[in-house]
């Protein structure tokens, strides 16, 4: 019996290394709807799922869906625990040194501050964001007090706590909750112009990977499904490829 | 989970809660209790066996083994937790990777270091890329617990070493005096009742252990302080149940989870306790005597 057992496990696990072929693990944060969130069933969705899926299709790929936590997301990337980054991260000159972007799938989007009232002052005051994104940046360089948090959650519950005077966040976050808010968060300021798009993140060694995304990419780029799936989610007058 | 659950949108009160209770997600924060008792249950015996293991070789009397045991109770017990989390675990990851790497794909010619890249052949990758989701799941648990255990282990170690030489001195000349070996009378004689000057330190890093399982989000798995940041969190109508921001809620049943069984285990370390001090000459038995009498 025991033996009989043993040769099923060696048989399990040899199937298992047959089949190692191309699974491509799609690494995102799952906290930053409506981008990628996990719904209520405990699976990632958002529109960036509902993308890589496509994606996924067009490129022949299997992909399987994997969260990490925002600060730790590129090293683990790097080291080999997933293979893409796939949660709304911007492209800038300082990822770009250490891992590699596809083309990217949202245009440049305007960031927005958020407060309870719209007299604070956005100059000097305390403002929050979340750690290590181009709006933490952004706000270090303004002169305001930066004080920064591990999801966005937590920067939309420190304004409301009077933590911080406002928040500084991509404005197609902040508007569902503008929206939903009964009147208590109203946008402060003109929108803030940063950020250069919206690409995937690949190591900088795999370059096979990109170039099959950058294709599927351009593929929904040009019959136009890329933009449907952009107003589906970010509303009709959000800006498409 | 209900059959009145179909449409979110039109529940109210209590109908909507009880479907809002037993959504996937809150099912495996309900499950996530189970993981970080596993935990708890699985690490606590391993880091007992290397802080012993550990505290044996500190008290060696072959050299180089005692400098293993010093070092390692020294250098773990230094650095900080998170440092050693975050290292360590990346690390030990890497290294069984590579090993794989280089037993299972000797033709290999591209290096493992390209850049800030570590890059392995598929079919070294640990686990398998293409493999199901529990096996990561399980995989990174073991990492944990081997992690604790190292953690934990060192401290253990420590307190392991000072209840053995607590153990009066004439209670092992006398088993000199019958005639054990150094051995025997280190397994017959110290071993037993160094466990009564061991425990006060073993029951508190016990406690402590009980408190560090939100460690465990560090090393990507979902226990129960992520779920209830999770769970509590603002939700829009993204979402087929929005709410405000109920992250106290969550984190007041944390509270009352970590009490109850922080609470659980201060009575079972008292009845181990008193079975230990029973019958032995120190305060504690006498003490307890008094108390029980």
């Amino acid at each position: 019996m025991k033996k009989l057992m043993l040769t099923t496990a060696a048989l399990a696990f040899s199937a298992s290394f047959a089949t190692a072929g191309e699974t491509i693990r799609m690494g995102t944060e799952g906290a930053y709807p409506p981008y990628n969130f996990v719904n209520d069933a405990g699976e990632v969705d958002g529109f960036e799922r509902e993308l890589g899926d496509e994606l996924c299709k067009r490129a022949e790929l299997t992909c399987t869906w994997v969260t990490n936590d925002w600060d730790s997301i590129i090293p683990n990337l790097v080291s080999g625990n997933y293979d893409t980054i796939i949660a709304g991260m911007s492209i800038t000159p300082e990822r770009d040194q250490v891992i590699d972007f596809t083309e990217a799938y949202l245009p440049p989007a305007p960031s927005a501050y958020m407060a309870l009232s719209e007299n604070v002052d956005l100059k000097g005051g305390v403002i929050a964001a979340q750690t290590g994104t181009i709006q933490a940046n952004y706000v270090a360089n303004s002169g305001a007090t930066v004080v920064e948090f591990a999801t966005a959650d937590e920067t939309i519950a420190a304004v409301k706590n009077g933590e911080a005077d406002a928040v500084l966040a991509d404005k197609d976050y902040l508007s569902p909750i503008v929206a939903e808010s009964g009147g208590t968060f109203v946008f402060v300021g003109d929108d803030i112009p940063i950020g250069g798009g919206v690409g995937m993140g690949i190591r900088e060694s795999d370059g096979e990977l990109k170039a099959k995304f950058n294709k599927a990419i351009e593929s929904m780029k040009a019959d136009g499904s890329l933009g449907t799936m952009t107003k589906k989610w970010f509303g009709e007058d959000a800006s498409t490829y | 989970m209900f059959s009145f659950c179909s449409d979110p949108s039109t529940l109210e009160g209590g109908k909507w809660l009880a479907c809002y209770l037993t959504t996937g997600k809150h099912m495996a924060f309900y499950q996530s209790f189970g993981t970080v008792l596993g935990l708890l249950f699985v690490t606590a015996p391993v880091a007992l066996l290397f802080g012993f293991l550990g505290a044996m070789a500190a008290r060696s009397h072959f050299t180089p083994m005692r400098w293993l045991g010093r070092i390692y109770m020294a250098v773990v017990r230094g650095v900080p937790d998170i440092a050693f989390f975050l290292f360590f675990v990346i690390a030990l990851d890497q290294g069984i990777e590579w090993l794989r790497h280089k037993a299972l794909c000797p033709d290999w010619t591209e290096p493992v270091r390209q850049g800030n890249d570590f890059v392995v052949c598929p079919a070294a990758k640990m686990p398998l890329s293409s493999a199901p989701q529990w096996i990561h799941d399980t995989y990174s648990f073991s990492l944990a617990v081997f992690t604790f255990a190292i953690v934990f282990g060192a401290f253990a170690a420590n307190v392991l070493f000072g209840a053995m030489r607590a153990v009066p001195r004439p209670q092992m000349e006398t088993a000199e005096a019958y005639g054990m070996s150094h051995r025997q009378a280190f397994w017959r004689i110290m071993v037993p009742q160094m466990w009564v000057f061991a425990l006060p330190g073993l029951s508190n890093l016990w406690m402590i252990l009980i408190k560090a399982t939100p460690l465990l989000f560090l090393l990507g798995i979902k226990d129960i302080v992520y779920y209830a940041k999770e769970l509590g969190g603002y939700k829009t109508q993204a979402f087929a149940y929005p709410h405000p921001d109920w992250r106290v809620f969550y984190f007041l049943g944390l509270l009352v989870f970590y009490l109850l069984f922080t609470k659980a285990s201060q009575i079972v370390l008292d009845k181990i306790m008193r079975r230990l001090t029973h019958g032995q000459a120190t305060l504690g038995a006498s003490f307890d005597k008094e108390v029980t009498a």
